[in-house]
C-alpha cells in the first residue's frame, strides 16, 4: 500500500471512468462525501454502477448522479425520497436492485473481508430470494448473498489525519466503515484535516491503510 | 385522523416494557414514546446506526451529524452509542431488538406482512424493514384498520411480501389482534365499534378471544 496522497477535486475527477462501480457512503446524504460526488459529475464518467444505501434526495447525494444520468445501475435499500429514481426506473432508464439494508451492509463487509458472501434469513419467502441459493443450516433456511466490491469508494469522515486514519461523528458512519474496505481505490473527504497521529489509535475507526487519497479542503 | 393515530400509538405504548430496545418505523409509530407510562424507559434504536435516539437535535453543532431513519435531524441520549450499518443490523437481525413497531400496506392471518412495494405504482424499497421484521423479538403492526374502507387485514397478502410469518400483533383503531397458529385472535375491541363491524372491516376470519376486553389506552 502506497502512501496516502492529498488531491484536489479536479484530480479526483480524473479517477472516475466510464462503466465503473462506485460505492458512496451515507444515509439520506448524512455521511455522504458530496464534494466527491461533485467530482464524479465533473468527470462526466457515464454508465456507472452506484452502490449506496439510498437514492438520496432529488439532485443531492446519489440523486445528483441520477439527475445527470451518469448512473446506469443503482444498488440500494431505499429510493422512496427521490422521485427521479422512481421515474427513471419506471421508464426503464435505470437498472435498480433493491436490497434489504442489513443485507447490503453485509454484502459490502464480506466484499472487503475476503468472504464468499453471507447467509441471512432476511428475504426468505419474498421476491428478494428469487434466483438466489437457499442454504439450510441446522434446520433453518438462509439466503446466500454474495459479496459486493467496487472500483472506487467515497468515504465521508469527520476527521482524517495525514496517514489517512478516519474518525467519524454521529450517525455519519453508516456504510462508510464497510465501503472503505471493499474498493480498489478509497477516497476520503473530511470536515477536518489533522496531523498524522492526532486522532490516536484508540479513536480511529477506518485505519489509514485502507485509504488511497484524501480530498483537499474541509467543511465550509 | 390525528386522534385515530394517537389512539393506536397509545395502545401500542402499553406493549413496551421497561428497558426494552425498540425500533420504530416512520409515521404513526414515532408517536408511541409520548404515550409511555412515566415509570417506563425504553431505548430507541435507529437503523442508520445508533441507540439512544432522541426526537430533537441537542445542539446546532451536532445537527448535521445526527439524523433519524427518515433522514431528518435528531439527537442522541448521553447513554447512547453510534455504530456502522453492519453493527446496526447485527442488533436488528441478531435478535437484540425487543420490539419493532411499523405500519403496513397489508397483513394476513398467517402473520405475513407486505409494506415495501406496490408494483407499477410505488417502489420505495424495503430499507431496513425486511431485516427488522425477521430479527426483532416482537413485531407489532400499528396501522389504520382499513385503507379508506378497503381491507388491509387479509386472508392472504396480495402484494409482494416483506417477510413470511413474522408479525406477532396488530393494533388498529378498531382493536388488537394476536397472530396465532390458528389465525387472528381479536383480544381487545374499541367499544366505538361492534365485533361485527370489526369483522366486516377485516377480510381474515377473526377468532374472538374468550376473555375479549375493551381496548384500553
Amino acid at each position: 500500500m502506497a502512501k496516502v496522497k492529498t488531491i484536489t477535486q479536479k484530480e479526483a475527477a480524473g479517477l472516475f471512468k466510464d462503466g465503473m462501480t462506485i460505492m458512496i457512503g451515507g444515509f439520506m446524504v448524512n455521511g455522504t462525501a458530496e464534494r466527491l460526488v461533485e467530482a464524479i459529475v465533473e468527470s462526466g464518467a457515464k454508465d456507472l454502477t452506484i452502490i449506496c444505501n439510498d437514492a438520496g434526495f432529488p439532485n443531492r447525494g446519489t440523486g445528483r448522479l441520477l439527475e445527470t444520468r451518469q448512473a446506469k445501475k443503482l444498488i440500494a435499500s431505499h429510493v422512496g425520497l427521490n422521485k427521479t429514481c422512481g421515474e427513471q426506473y419506471s421508464a426503464g432508464e435505470l437498472d435498480l436492485v433493491l436490497t434489504p439494508q442489513g443485507t447490503l451492509a453485509e454484502q459490502i463487509r464480506s466484499g472487503g473481508a475476503g468472504l464468499g458472501g453471507v447467509l441471512t434469513p432476511t428475504g426468505i419467502g419474498t421476491t428478494v430470494a428469487d434466483g438466489k441459493q437457499i442454504v439450510e443450516v441446522d434446520g433453518k433456511e438462509y439466503l446466500l448473498e454474495k459479496p459486493l466490491k467496487a472500483d472506487i469508494a467515497l468515504i465521508k469522515a469527520y476527521q482524517v489525519d495525514e496517514a489517512g486514519n478516519v474518525r467519524y461523528k454521529g450517525s455519519t458512519r453508516n456504510f462508510n466503515n464497510m465501503m472503505a474496505t471493499a474498493a480498489d481505490i478509497v477516497i476520503v473527504e473530511a470536515d477536518q484535516h489533522v496531523e498524522a497521529g492526532a486522532i490516536g489509535p484508540d479513536f480511529v475507526e477506518t485505519p489509514g491503510i485502507y485509504v488511497d487519497y484524501i480530498l483537499e479542503g474541509g467543511a465550509n | 385522523m390525528e386522534d385515530k393515530k394517537s389512539f393506536i400509538a397509545a395502545r401500542v405504548a402499553k406493549e413496551l416494557k421497561d428497558g426494552d430496545v425498540v425500533n420504530l418505523g416512520i409515521g404513526l409509530p414515532t408517536l408511541v414514546p409520548q404515550f409511555l407510562d412515566p415509570s417506563i424507559s425504553i431505548t430507541l434504536q435507529s437503523e442508520n446506526g445508533f441507540v439512544g435516539l432522541k426526537a430533537k437535535a441537542d445542539s446546532e453543532e451536532d445537527a448535521p451529524y445526527i439524523v433519524n431513519a427518515g433522514g431528518a435531524p435528531a439527537g442522541v441520549e448521553a447513554t447512547g452509542a453510534f455504530f456502522s450499518s453492519a453493527d446496526s443490523f447485527t442488533i436488528i437481525r441478531g435478535g437484540h431488538v425487543d420490539a419493532t413497531v411499523l405500519g403496513s400496506l397489508q397483513v394476513d392471518e398467517k402473520g405475513n406482512i407486505a409494506n415495501w412495494i406496490i408494483p407499477g405504482k410505488m417502489v420505495p424499497g424495503m430499507g431496513g424493514a425486511m431485516d427488522l421484521v425477521v430479527g426483532a423479538k416482537k413485531v407489532i403492526v400499528a396501522m389504520e384498520h382499513t385503507n379508506k374502507g378497503k381491507h388491509k387485514i387479509l386472508k392472504e397478502c396480495t402484494l409482494p411480501l416483506t417477510a413470511k410469518g413474522q408479525v406477532n400483533m396488530i393494533v388498529t383503531e378498531m382493536g388488537v389482534m394476536d397472530v396465532t397458529p390458528e389465525g387472528l385472535v381479536l383480544t381487545e375491541y374499541n367499544p366505538e365499534f361492534t365485533v361485527e363491524q370489526i369483522q366486516e372491516a377485516t377480510e381474515a376470519k377473526l377468532i374472538i378471544a374468550d376473555d375479549l376486553k375493551e381496548m384500553a389506552v
